[in-house]
């Protein structure tokens, strides 16, 4: 079950001709799919591309009527290894997954399907998570392009572009025999805008068919002498027919004045920033008229070496703004610049900035200077200097806390890294492996537990050289989420620290979902889901893969069992791995699953029970341990308002769920017991009404009677 | 983020407008995760599209979802025929409108430029949810949120700020409705009310709550209302309630607090009615005792004695298991929970105590002999530890639960017997006795050593780490005494204590002292 239903979008993909559709980039991808008769999809999610997949995975309905497959992947590998259904049949395929650490595992996969090369058109969506709010290192798509030999195309940041570009795709793709990525900046995928649909195509073959009617050939295996082949083909055919696709298609649009004396060529992602700056300094208007010559790379690789040359001929000066590093095209443009002897100017990076996203300032920067460097007649007077004179605003930047993703409210994850606080505050600090996942949060206060993460399901993979000689001495403990060990974990992390007798402890976080990237079901989720198989438990493969130390703990919130088997571990005897499954519904999803179910049980008269956490805040005493070993957003910091109290107390909030996470902490770093646990029950049985009346009754009789006979607050 | 280059100060470039004077406006938003950024959102690009503007929004949602901070980012144009190129993220210098739904949220927009003097309309709310940082201090980490306020008063051309959570709590509806609402009212989008309201009733089914949250923020935003005052504490003040029998020796207490001076009235007059709460009569008296010799000590403006009152209360109430026991099972305590929680008549509530009783606090809890000689018999405790050291849920709604409880508390006029009590008071001796002979000499530095005393608090390890902390600060008294600026070093070191679990501040900061003091 994802985070989001997508109900009303599956309807959009149902739109015909004519009709409008609004929402957002990375949902019109997904329509332009069906108009362009894909027969498969494929995909890993991730953010910025989840929503494709999810909105997939909820139109499995229309999917049936079209005949197109689509399947969750198991990994960025499976997904490329998907199109290999494209290698002999011509049906289209895509997949899709988040760039550049999603491109890491492909590569293997994308090597081979590029050298092969395809016969129906495939699509490869990169959601490329780069520059403010990106959630991984910074690294370029481009890159795989150019090593692999498949082509990539950034096209402008609209909607209308970005159809156009998925259906350019699979043509471009089927002219030149080769994958195609179609690159979704990560702001162009949550672009909400407009574009008018078409209808609906069914593939021209179905996957079906092309069982029924398997074909083989040779020549488009990956084996000596073939590969030699694929190697001359690529250079020789399919790389020319790819540029005479992008020019006679018109790929790349000219726009401005071609007699203009200076240009600029860009990727079509940076269209937008790169207008408004233009406006800006007073060269465009709000529509993207302007007189400034420009050359807009929908494809940016391969460049079309005529196409470069003839916009710069006559220029004095060209600007390539080209966001990341290296900067592979402007490296590819001085270089047919050179060879070809031009005089015109090349300028990039340096103007620009060497790193760093291309925001609307950063452009309106390295353009005046570019202006007022090689045509200082074009910037208006106004713009020419700087004509307002600054209001000096106070540096308060020392002043403002940040605030990092963080663990939701009542997530089972917390309680596991607690548990790790506290083996740490008893036994020392220990080296610790992260992962990728929500988990990783615990690399944040108030946990700043983890010394790296290497990649996804490669925590305890990351461990692998740290051994101790000293069999009594520290091991290290590292960490993997349920998503990381279906994901590749499995094999690369635990079936390594078997094979190798590692004796480092391994925590599974297991929350029935890859939350992280939205609460898609894997392998292991607890709910029945009709088109995937479910509950293969995390414990029989890890037992299966060799490992003998097994701990499965059912309720992370238990702190003091969790830090007790983790201490266990720590200490076991045992050869190989020291795993512990700690297991725990992800809190947000639970949240959804349960909180309607629970309210109509309430409507409709059955007993429910609803928990709630809050503090006594005359016996909090403002020392605030409890968030130190928590960092709940409902658990929290407020003022007492009593003059002879300096610091604010704990205070939980109305978003508490209740996990009861802070009373376990409470009670196993022994910290105050200024925590209570509520539990508000609806539509009490009949026998616990008169029990609760009855000792309500003595219980007001006993408070009475002391009150009575000494001084006390009330 | 980008890489600085160390270029000159940034071009200052504004937008021109479309060939009939129609220009874009941009609209930025901040928010924290969970607040409903994308809600709001919809709902404005909804409003413009309902004018028959073209609107564009984009967020990065991933964030968002896990309680980080995070950009929300609309640009809407009057629609001319012709698609403009809106941008797809907020530029510093090219914002029109910035809504932060937060009081730090609203600072991070002015320091990334997002707030610029002569043409941003700031839409903030003023309340604060404190980052993990700010939560996790032993004292109070908060930062200081009158120089946001400030900043932002500079930075922006006009603000619209005040508690924009807190018309939501009251309305019953959530940030993103009063958040709209005062867009609305700051009038910085050309749109009239009745199309925000047409778009809210066009939500679902929880149109009304938000409607009614929209309507409050719009008056408040266009002064037709009041905003709503800063953070009045909504639960009324607890009462001293003081039985029949108890009236005159209470009134004779009450009238030994006319003879302290004015100043001190107010702050020792909580302090007694905490101190007689805790224990009782005599104690009240005892307390009175203690402020009346420092009392003796000082002059206007009595700063050190209104320190004593309030830390000699602090010092008697010390926190113990018939402290806690006794709060407990109070009838005022059952109430105010009941309220907190929002039950009905129908619903039972039910109330678990979480308490990890270890052996100090069992032989502490003993009369001073007894619990003195079990805690020199390593072999009972071990014991101990083995079977009861553990958490204990203790149901207090039920009779068993409240009854356990209520045993504990009414051992409280036996508190005086018990080894705890001993041990406190030995401590507050000492103290105390240092106070009193720093307070012949340096009375700015007596009431920093009062204040001292506020590092002692929790239960277990955490008041063993406060004693600690609590006597390394007086410890370097000898280090300090003497000099003109021994109660300000006094003040820095305690609040170095405060800042962090370990102490590592703490460490700095005696290093410092040790540095320019020579040992006395």
């Amino acid at each position: 079950m994802a985070e989001r239903s997508f109900a009303k979008e599956v309807k959009k993909l149902k739109m015909g001709a004519g009709e409008t559709f609004r929402g957002e980039g990375i949902l019109a991808v997904t329509k332009a799919l069906l108009e362009n008769g894909v027969g498969y999809v494929g995909g890993y999610q991730g953010s910025p591309i989840s929503h494709l997949m999810d909105v997939l995975a909820d139109a499995q309905e229309i999917l049936g009527e079209l005949g197109v497959h689509f399947e969750a992947s198991a990994n960025e590998a499976t997904a490329t290894a998907m199109l290999a259904a494209s290698v002999h049949y011509p049906i289209r395929g895509a997949v899709t997954f988040k760039s550049t650490v999603g491109t890491n595992v492909a590569s293997d996969a994308l090597a081979n399907l590029a050298s092969g090369g395809v016969t129906g058109g495939a699509l490869i969506i990169v959601g490329e998570d780069y520059g403010e709010g990106s959630s991984i290192m910074q690294e370029r798509t481009h890159a795989f392009a150019m090593k692999s030999q498949v082509w990539l195309l950034d096209p402008r940041p609209n909607l209308p572009s970005i159809v156009k570009a998925v259906g350019d795709g699979f043509e471009l793709s089927e002219a030149s025999n080769t994958p195609v990525m179609l690159q979704m900046r990560i702001r162009s995928c949550h672009v909400y805008g407009q574009f008018t649909a078409s209808n609906n195509r069914p593939p021209s073959m179905t996957v079906s068919e092309a069982l029924e009617n398997p074909r083989r050939d040779l020549t488009r295996i990956v084996l000596p002498p073939a590969t030699y082949l694929h190697e001359e083909e690529k250079l020789t055919r399919r790389w020319p027919a790819a540029e005479r696709f992008i020019l006679e298609r018109g790929i790349n649009e000219r726009f401005g004045d071609p007699a203009s004396r200076i240009g600029i060529i860009l990727q079509g992602g940076m269209y937008n920033t790169l207008i408004r700056a233009l406006n800006r300094l007073g060269l465009a208007s709000i529509y993207g008229d302007t007189q400034i010559d420009m050359l807009c790379l929908n494809a940016v690789y391969p460049l079309v070496e005529g196409q470069i040359l003839d916009f710069c001929e006559g220029k004095d000066a060209v600007l390539i703004v080209e966001e990341g590093q290296p900067n592979f095209i402007e490296q590819a443009i001085g270089h047919m610049l050179y060879k070809a002897g031009a005089r015109v100017i090349l300028q990039g990076k340096g103007m620009l900035p060497m790193g760093g996203e291309y925001n609307g300032q950063v452009l309106v920067d390295a353009l005046g200077l570019f202006l007022e460097t090689h045509a200082p007649e074009l910037l208006p007077v106004a713009k020419q200097a700087v004509n307002e004179p600054a209001t000096p605003i106070p540096d308060i930047s020392a002043k403002l806390p940040s605030r990092p993703p963080g663990f939701c409210t009542g997530c089972p994850e917390r309680p596991i890294f607690a548990a790790t606080k506290l083996v740490q505050e008893e036994l020392g600090p220990h080296h610790i492996s992260s992962d990728i996942g929500c988990h990783l949060f615990s690399i944040m206060p108030p946990f700043d537990i983890g010394a790296t993460t290497m990649g996804y399901g490669l925590g305890p993979a990351s461990a692998a050289a740290l051994r101790n000689k000293d069999p009594k001495g520290k091991r290290s403990i590292s960490f993997v989420g349920d998503g990381g060990f279906w994901h590749n974990g499995l094999t690369s992390s635990i079936g390594n620290a078997v094979f190798n007798k590692n004796d480092g402890v391994i925590v599974i976080v297991d929350n029935f979902y890859s939350s992280a990237t939205g609460g898609q079901d894997i392998l292991s989720s607890r709910a029945d889901n009709p088109t995937k198989t479910t509950q293969n438990p995390i414990i029989d493969a890890v037992k299966g893969m060799g490992v003998n130390w097994v701990r499965q703990i059912d309720r992370t919130y238990d702190v003091t069992l969790m830090r007790d088997t983790m201490k266990e571990a720590l200490a076991s005897d045992a050869e190989g791995p020291k795993v512990i499954i700690a297991s725990s519904e992800c809190m947000l999803n639970k949240q959804r699953r349960e909180k309607p179910l629970l309210a109509r049980a309430a409507r409709d008269g059955k007993r429910v029970v609803k928990p709630r956490f809050g503090v006594d805040e005359d016996i909090c005493t403002g020392d605030h341990a409890c968030m130190r070993l928590s960092g709940c957003p409902s658990l929290s910091v407020k003022d007492t308002g009593d003059p002879l109290r300096d610091d604010p107390v704990a205070s939980i909030d109305q978003s508490c769920v209740g996990c009861g996470n802070c009373g376990e902490v409470a009670d196993a770093a022994v910290l105050c017991p200024s925590f209570w646990q509520a539990e508000l029950v609806s539509n009490p049985t009949r026998g616990e009404s008169r029990l609760a009346r009855f000792a309500q009754r003595i219980i007001t009789r006993l408070q009475a009677r002391r009150e009575a006979s000494r001084i006390v607050f009330q | 983020m980008n890489i600085q280059t160390g270029k000159p100060a940034p071009r200052i470039a504004r937008r021109s407008p479309g060939p009939d004077g129609e220009g874009i406006i941009t609209l930025a938003a901040l928010a924290v995760g969970g607040q409903g950024g994308g809600v709001l959102t919809n709902w404005i690009v909804e409003v413009a599209e309902e004018n028959g503007w073209l609107a564009q929004s984009t967020s990065v949602a991933g964030v968002a979802q896990r309680t980080g901070a995070t950009i929300y980012y609309v640009e809407m144009c009057r629609d001319t025929g012709r698609q403009p190129v809106f941008a797809l993220s907020p530029a510093p210098g090219d914002v029109d409108i910035l809504m932060a739904s937060e009081l730090v949220e609203a600072g991070r927009a002015v320091m990334r430029g997002f707030v610029t003097p002569g043409r941003t309309t700031l839409i903030a709310s003023t309340h604060r949810i404190p980052a993990v940082s700010e939560k996790i201090a032993p004292g109070d980490g908060r930062t200081d949120s009158s120089a946001v306020i400030k900043a932002m008063g500079i930075a922006a051309d006009h603000v619209v700020a005040f508690d924009l959570e807190a018309l939501a709590k009251e309305s019953g509806t959530v940030i993103s409705a009063t958040l709209l609402g005062a867009l609305a009212g700051s009038n910085a989008l050309p749109f009239p009310r009745e199309s925000y309201e047409e778009v809210i009733r066009r939500s679902g089914k929880t149109a009304e709550a938000s409607l009614r949250g929209f309507r409050r923020a719009y008056d408040c935003a266009t002064g037709a209302a009041p905003p709503p005052q800063p953070l009045a504490e909504d639960k009324a003040k607890p009462a001293l309630a003081v039985p029949a029998k108890l009236k005159k020796p209470w009134q004779a207490l009450e009238a030994r607090l006319h003879t302290l001076p004015t100043e001190v009235q107010e702050m020792a007059r909580l302090g007694l009615q905490k101190v007689v709460d805790y224990q009782d009569i005599a104690y009240g008296a005892e307390y009175l005792d203690m402020i009346k010799q420092i009392d003796a000590l000082d002059h206007a403006p009595f700063d050190m004695t209104i320190a004593a009152a309030k830390y000699c209360a602090r010092a008697l109430c010390y926190d113990d298991i018939l402290r806690v026991a006794d709060l407990k099972t109070r009838s005022s305590r059952f109430r105010r929970i009941r309220a907190e929680i929002g039950t009905t008549d129908a619903q039972l509530l039910r109330l678990t105590e979480y308490f990890h009783p270890r052996f100090e606090e069992f032989t502490t809890t003993l009369p001073r002999r007894l619990g003195r000689w079990l805690q020199n018999k390593p072999g009972i405790a071990a014991f101990y530890t083995r079977h009861f050291d553990k958490g204990r849920r203790i149901r207090s709604s039920s009779l068993g639960g409240f009854l356990a409880l209520w045993v504990v508390s009414t051992l409280r006029p036996w508190r005086r017997s018990l080894l705890r009590h001993e041990t406190e008071m030995a401590h507050v001796r000492d103290w105390f006795t240092t106070v009193l002979r720093l307070a012949r000499t340096d009375r700015a530095l007596a009431a920093e050593v009062l204040a001292n005393y506020r590092l002692i608090k929790g239960y277990s390890d955490t008041h063993m780490r406060g004693l600690s902390k609590f006597a390394r600060v007086m410890g370097s008294l000898s280090m300090l005494e003497g000099r003109a600026d021994a109660a300000d070093w006094m003040r820095r070191l305690r609040t170095a204590a405060l800042a962090d679990e370990k102490g590592k501040a703490l460490d700095g900061a005696l290093t410092t002292v040790a540095s320019f003091a020579k040992p006395g």
